[in-house]
């Protein structure tokens, strides 16, 4: 028979009573009625909304549709006004009177306010809801707030609004900072982090009086005479269990609403759970009871045996941005010892409370990376007389395991707390990994860890690296190297949007962990702002390999290599005689004819190059770009011209495609061919482009490769003109070069964005392909320089082919 | 005492550069850091590595252009898992001047 259940308040607690029974398929007729005109959402995440890190929208967890589709009826924005308990009846404000089965209270708590001479005026508001979350989010700079209470809410309303602008005072009675969770040490380095921030702290302060004007706040006074301006006053001083309603209808009430380990009330027929109730003389405040009590309250709704146990707890917060944990009792006393670990300069505090060999307490400030694993020492009151001299640096120091988070993560025990808001066990999330769950999302979707306040994500990555081994890849992402935990694409999307235009602007802005970058970044970053902003940025040669800093390539004996360009492989009696004279005149030892159809000239020493570049560019000759992440060749058969079988003018194209294309740089080398018909004599099918030309036109084919990897080329598509030819493979060129990633050929870039997706940018969108070809022919502009003119002639970089002394063949008189 | 000979100005290295001096006792890499440090390093560590001015030069580091071993520049040391030592030359900066020291003329010098 379905159950008639009426929930009063739309909770975190009752919420998840709610999601209990669905979950287990009971058979139930909900009403929920909630004070608030809205249903629930993650209350614990309305400082993120307050410091503008997430929206309202974001911390929902029950939407209307959500309630809909489980035939929820919603009474929101409206009040229970009476309970008969005799007749199992609930009248609502507007008079309608329900029957229930069961009724469950989760009427939460009312915040404290200090009833002060003016705590009704205008401005002066809680830290509870959405609607004092808003209020708020009003002020910005040139408002000034007092907070009163030096607890975590007070705390985390004092940072979103500072970090809006807004001038806070806080204003504590207590000595220190959140004296309940920390010592006065951690107190300390809180209060140091929140002033530095801007906020104003005064501790043992009492308030006297809340002064206003025409009804509205305008400053808080001390009672040391003190008058603190202010354009809102928020009191965040504490919470009482909301009973009003359960006193009137008679239930027994303490503290709180009395329940026992089901989560009955005095009434057999009425539950409550969370923040109202009252068990064993114990109220609750924090996340994780509640969740435990609804789930207890569900189970025995639906009849099953369930009990209620106060568990020990530990906080682990984060406010403003400072890592906390506290667990336990730290209370000086006698018998008690302290291990205290202090870092001033990273702002690290660490303190262990030992009790007959035992931690009974933990306190921790700026590094709680370990801090589960001391919680699981205070649980299981493990005896640490053998680790005492290291206890303090954690489980990686001790037995000799090796420093590895993952391996910390291995070594916590079975019931060790993953998710401190859910109350999820290590053994949870293992049994929801082996059970199928193979994604972070999975596992939040079947066990709940990670679902709240989220910051176990990490924990839970790792417990499923360590659980499904290599299966898991870790959404760990391949970093472009040791000096950033960015990803190539991260990086690049960055250097876009930030509009980053040299080197020490992207370290800087992309915190780059070492001062001038490495080998491997360095050359990266460099394409990128080359490729991004041609013409504007500064192209930085000692970021270059060094075949693209002298533009020649460097041979195992340290001597150069010489390969001027001939434009689709032709060449004719004026050029050939140049470079054989320079041969001659250079003593080049080795002359070859390249796989590329041009000539290379080996073993030219490095002082040589540019009198031998202005030798060859006497001839008309420039440099060939064999040494360069970017275009090389374009490889032409005879084509038309002269061969029989030739469709069309294959070498014509290839050399028009290679004026237009030489000098350009990209992620890795660009090498093209042109074949005159399906004979392909140029070798078209293992390029990074090429052409096979038909009768009908041309097939422009991509993502070959014919080097540690063999590939064949893919059809990008076919095209009826030389012009259409030439546009699709500036296009594609240019694709490549924006998208790739640093020393990526074609064929690894097209297999990470897929060939379809290739073809949609640059086949079917012919807008997007002119743009691309437009883009290309733009940054054309700046790179169709001949670098070996240059050096020859003009004399750039002189100081990279001479040295700086000779001592071989002069004297030198010693100073 | 060590002497110490005049191989040129600070301002003939770029920033982040590498000049060659020849000496009788062979190349010798001098490297100009990016916040003007001045080291000397043999250019070939024979059979391994070099020619090391040709690296890219990083903090106080340069990582060889044929193998991409990285040697500290003030010890000479190979970094990582590699192992090996280039000689490292004394230098000096006065006045804007390199000074390198008079051990690199070998026993040429010496026999004056």
């Amino acid at each position: 028979m379905t159950q008639k259940i009426i929930v009063i308040g739309a909770g975190m607690a009752s919420g998840r009573v709610l999601e209990t029974l669905y979950e287990n398929g009971a058979d139930v007729d909900v009403t929920l009625f909630n004070a608030e005109p809205r249903g629930n959402y993650n209350r614990i995440m309305l400082s993120p909304v307050l410091a503008g890190d997430q929206t309202y929208q974001d911390i929902v967890t029950h939407d209307d549709a959500w309630y809909a589709e489980r035939n929820v009826t919603c009474r929101f924005g409206e009040k229970v006004a009476t309970i008969d308990r005799a007749a199992k009846t609930v009248t609502a404000e507007n008079g309608d009177v329900l029957s229930y089965d069961k009724l469950v209270f989760g009427t939460g708590s009312n915040p404290f306010m200090i009833p002060l001479p003016g705590h009704d005026l205008e401005g002066v508001i809680a830290y509870r809801d959405l609607e004092d979350t808003e209020k708020m989010m009003g002020l910005g700079e040139g408002n000034k707030a007092v907070v009163i209470g030096g607890g975590l809410l007070g705390l985390e309303a004092a940072a979103g609004m500072a970090a809006r602008g807004v001038d806070v005072t806080v204003v504590h009675i207590m000595g220190h900072l959140m004296e309940r969770q920390l010592d006065e040490a951690a107190g300390y380095l809180l209060r140091k982090a929140l002033v530095d921030k801007g906020i104003t702290v005064k501790c043992s302060a009492n308030s006297k009086e809340i002064v206003g004007e025409n009804g509205k706040v305008k400053a808080l006074m001390l009672d040391d005479g003190t008058e603190l301006p202010c354009d809102l006053l928020v009191m965040a001083v504490g919470i009482r269990p909301n009973v009003a309603l359960a006193k009137e209808c008679g239930l027994a009430v303490g503290k709180g609403i009395h329940v026992d380990d089901q989560m009955l009330t005095s009434d057999e027929n009425v539950l409550a759970v969370g923040e109202c109730v009252e068990h064993n003389g114990a109220i609750f405040g924090l996340v994780a009871p509640l969740y435990d009590q609804a789930k207890v309250a569900g189970q025995t709704l639906m009849g099953e045996e369930a009990a209620f146990v106060q568990k020990e707890l530990s906080t682990k917060l984060k406010v403003t941005g400072c890592d906390l944990f506290s667990a336990g009792d730290f209370a000086e006393g006698e018998g008690r010892e302290d291990i205290v670990f202090r870092d001033p300069a990273r702002g690290v505090y660490k303190r262990l409370v030992i009790e007959e060999n035992k931690v009974v307490g933990a306190v921790f400030y700026g590094d709680t990376a370990d801090s589960n694993w001391f919680f699981g020492l205070i649980k299981d009151k493990t005896d640490i007389a053998d680790m005492r001299e290291t206890l303090i640096f954690g489980p990686a120091f001790q037995g000799g395991e090796p420093l590895d988070p993952m391996a910390a993560v291995a070594a916590l025990a079975d019931d060790a707390e993953i998710c401190g808001c859910n109350g999820v066990s290590k053994a949870q999330v293992v049994a929801a990994i082996q059970g199928g769950a193979n994604t972070l999302d999975a596992v939040k979707a079947v066990s709940k860890a990670g679902s709240s306040c989220g910051s176990c994500s990490g924990l839970v990555e790792q417990l499923l690296s360590v659980t499904l081994g290599d299966e898991f890849v870790m959404p760990e992402k391949e970093t472009v190297c040791k000096c950033t935990d960015m990803t190539h694409d991260e990086v690049r999307k960055l250097i876009v949007m930030k509009e980053l235009k040299s080197l020490p602007g992207v370290m800087q802005e992309l915190n780059w962990s070492t001062p001038d970058g490495c080998h491997v970044c360095r050359p990266a970053l460099n394409y990128y702002m080359v490729c991004a902003w041609p013409g504007e940025y500064a192209d930085d040669g000692k970021s270059r390999f060094i075949n693209e800093r002298v533009h020649a390539n460097i041979q195992k004996d340290g001597t150069y290599s010489v390969v001027p360009r001939m434009l689709g492989g032709i060449t004719n009696p004026k050029e050939l005689r140049a470079i054989a004279d320079a041969a001659d005149k250079y003593n080049v030892p080795t002359v070859k004819v390249t796989g590329g159809q041009r000539i290379d000239l080996l073993g030219v020493k490095k002082e040589d190059l540019p009198a031998i570049w202005y030798d060859l560019g006497q001839a008309g000759m420039m440099s060939g770009q064999a040494y360069a992440k970017g275009l090389r060749t374009v490889k032409t058969c005879v084509g038309s011209d002269h061969c029989r079988f030739g469709t069309q003018d294959s070498t014509g194209l290839g050399i028009q495609i290679e004026k237009a294309m030489w000098g350009a740089w990209s992620p890795h080398k660009f090498k093209l061919a042109v074949s005159g018909c399906p004979r392909n004599c140029a070798e078209s099918t293992c390029k990074d482009l090429g052409i096979i030309c038909v009768d009908s036109g041309y097939q422009i084919l991509v993502g070959g490769a014919a080097g540690l990897d063999l590939r064949e080329t893919d059809l990008l598509c076919q095209v009826a003109t030389e012009e259409e030819a030439l546009e699709y493979s500036c296009a594609f060129y240019q694709l490549y070069r924006e998208g790739a990633q640093y020393l990526h050929r074609p064929y690894k870039w097209i297999k990470k964005v897929g060939l379809d997706w290739v073809k949609e940018q640059i086949v079917e969108d012919a807008e997007n392909r002119k743009a691309l070809a437009e883009r290309f022919h733009y940054s054309q502009q700046f790179f169709q320089v001949d670098p070996w003119a240059e050096r020859a002639v003009k004399g750039v970089d002189k100081h990279e082919f001479e040295p700086l002394a000779d001592f071989t063949k002069t004297q030198v008189a010693a100073e | 005492m060590s002497q110490f000979i005049d191989i040129g100005a600070v301002e003939d290295i770029p920033q982040r550069g590498a000049r060659l001096v020849k000496s009788p006792l062979g190349e010798i890499a001098v490297f100009r850091t990016a916040k003007d440090e001045i080291f000397a390093v043999d250019e070939w560590l024979p059979g391994k590595a070099g020619p090391l001015s040709n690296g890219i030069q990083h903090d106080t580091r340069v990582t060889d252009p044929m193998r991409n071993w990285v040697f500290d520049l003030a010890t000479g040391e190979a970094q990582g898992a590699d192992e090996g030592r280039v000689r490292v030359w004394e230098t000096r900066v006065e006045e804007g001047r390199i000074l390198i020291t008079q051990q690199i003329m070998g026993e040429l010098r010496a026999a004056e």
